[in-house]
């Protein structure tokens, strides 16, 4: 099934862990805080998203089920 | 005891029944809907009528009545009077005015989603309104469902509180802050129950369409757009204040029901603080209606329209705006709390003539990266009234970074805001 990275704003701290395990998929803005491609994570990199995921130290991330994108 | 229905306009700001037997017998009676058969037949009325919602969003008020209605037992309604954008005062104006309206629109709002209460929600500043509320609902006390089924609520005078959300958590005890969707509240609202929240205005509108029906709301208004719209104007007109106007009426008429502008134009702000500016010579071709302003990359808001004198200075009331929007972060969501903020002191540096150069480029970039980053709209409120005045104040923007302030920055404030002095600072 495809998968989106979601972060929840109210969430995030903006540590940037999920900028260094995935930076296919994140990368920081001028303050630290994630922007994250919005299309469904590729099956190959999904492990990574997984890894992200987990490290959030404000479980501000998730996958979402995606819309085929 | 019949009522009969207002022909023309205006429809909300008729002049204003002495009491509740006066509007009772100028409007007649509302719908029962004791029974399902007839609640069903109801929503189906309102969404054929083409009301959409008042309060900013335009989302069509019956698919909203049957979201809630399927939305498991005892919903929960919510009129929402908290008008939190400062250029806007057509809900304060409404509750003085026509309060039985908005009472009889929540009520028949209640009745057609199965809900026993209501919430009426007033911001703070809004003495007048507030007073005129209670002083209509004591009135009709007797038609609760049951005792305290209809209860005020008083929300701080902060920007974002009155988005749904943050009113829903208000009422729930907590800071009226917006809050993560989903789940929205017509899912799971007011003490978890599926919750209507609608604007004032709205509720309003749907008083009259209960009892009159989607042929006579059409009969001002557009094909495509239907009915009647409160309207703001302030700035540079000769009469600021609240109007109604059929949907589809051209900028230039709602100019000069104002009285016309004060001194000349030299652009609109069209949609309030999350709305867009527009140049005037696109404002001429364009009228109060969602899709047409939508078609034109701009929104009808809350109905917000300011005029822009000439002589006044589009960079430095887009800073000053800047300002107010990021101050008026609720703090929850970095984008918003760091982005608003660096783009408010560039707009400012801008605006003073000491930006350094590649400014507004930087400003540009910033707006891209903070769009849609917010758990509310906020960011995305800033972000499209910025990036307007990027497009309708390119020249003067490029003057204010190369050459320094212009001529018309001394201009006295033309955009209303709150005084910062005795601002609303809190969130309960």
């Amino acid at each position: 099934m495809s998968r989106r990275l979601v972060v929840d704003m109210i969430k995030c701290d903006g540590h940037g862990i999920c900028a260094e395990l995935f930076p296919e998929w994140v990368r920081l803005d001028d303050w630290g805080y994630p922007i994250i491609d919005a299309r469904d994570v590729p099956q190959a990199l999904l492990a990574h998203a997984r890894r992200a995921v987990t490290a959030c130290p404000s479980l501000a991330l998730r996958l979402e089920k995606g819309d085929g994108r | 005891m019949s009522g009969s229905a207002p022909a023309g306009l205006p429809r909300l700001l008729a002049s204003p029944p002495r009491d509740l037997d006066e509007h009772v017998a100028r409007y007649g009676p509302l719908p029962e809907l004791r029974r399902r058969a007839e609640r069903d037949e109801f929503v189906a009325m309102v969404e054929r009528s083409g009301l959409r919602g008042r309060g900013g969003g335009g989302f069509p008020t019956g698919r909203k009545l049957r979201a809630v209605g399927h939305g498991g037992r005892h919903p929960v309604v919510v009129a929402n009077g908290a008008e939190g954008e400062p250029a806007s005062h057509k809900d304060r104006v409404l509750l003085q005015r026509a309060p039985h309206l908005v009472i009889d629109g929540a009520a028949v709002a209640a009745r057609a989603v199965g809900a026993h209460e209501i919430h009426f929600v007033v911001d703070r500043g809004d003495h007048a309104g507030l007073a005129s509320l209670e002083a209509a609902l004591g009135a009709r006390a007797h038609e609760m469902p049951r005792p305290d089924a209809w209860r005020v609520a008083v929300l701080p005078s902060r920007y974002v509180a009155g988005e749904e959300s943050a009113v829903v958590s208000f009422l729930n005890g907590a800071d009226a802050k917006p809050v993560s969707v989903p789940p929205r509240p017509y899912e799971r609202g007011v003490r978890g129950r599926a919750t209507l929240v609608q604007n004032v205005e709205t509720l309003a509108n749907l008083a009259l369409v209960a009892r009159y029906g989607p042929e006579w709301y059409g009969s001002v208004g557009t094909t495509d757009e239907p009915g009647s719209v409160l309207a703001t104007v302030v700035g540079g007109v000769a009469r600021p204040g609240v109007h109604e106007f059929a949907l589809g009426t051209p900028f230039t008429q709602v100019i000069q029901a104002a009285g016309g502008p004060s001194e000349p134009m030299g652009a609109l702000l069209v949609g309030g603080y999350f709305g867009t500016w527009l140049d005037l010579a696109a404002a001429e071709q364009l009228v109060l209606a969602h899709g047409v302003l939508r078609a034109a990359g701009a929104t009808l808001g809350c109905g917000v329209v300011a005029a822009l004198p000439a002589l006044a200075c589009g960079v430095v009331e887009t800073a000053r705006v800047a300002r107010y929007l990021a101050s008026e972060s609720a703090g929850q969501c970095g984008p918003c709390v760091h982005g608003l903020d660096a783009i408010a002191t560039a707009l400012e540096a801008l605006a003073a003539g000491r930006a350094a150069h590649g400014t507004v480029a930087t400003v540009e970039r910033w707006l891209g990266d903070v769009a849609g980053r917010g758990a509310c709209h906020l960011p995305d409120a800033a972000v499209g009234f910025v990036r307007s005045s990027l497009a309708v104040f390119a020249d003067d923007y490029v003057l204010h970074e190369r050459k320094g302030p212009c001529a018309a920055s001394t201009h006295a404030p033309v955009l209303p805001l709150p005084d910062p002095r005795t601002r609303d600072r809190s969130w309960r």
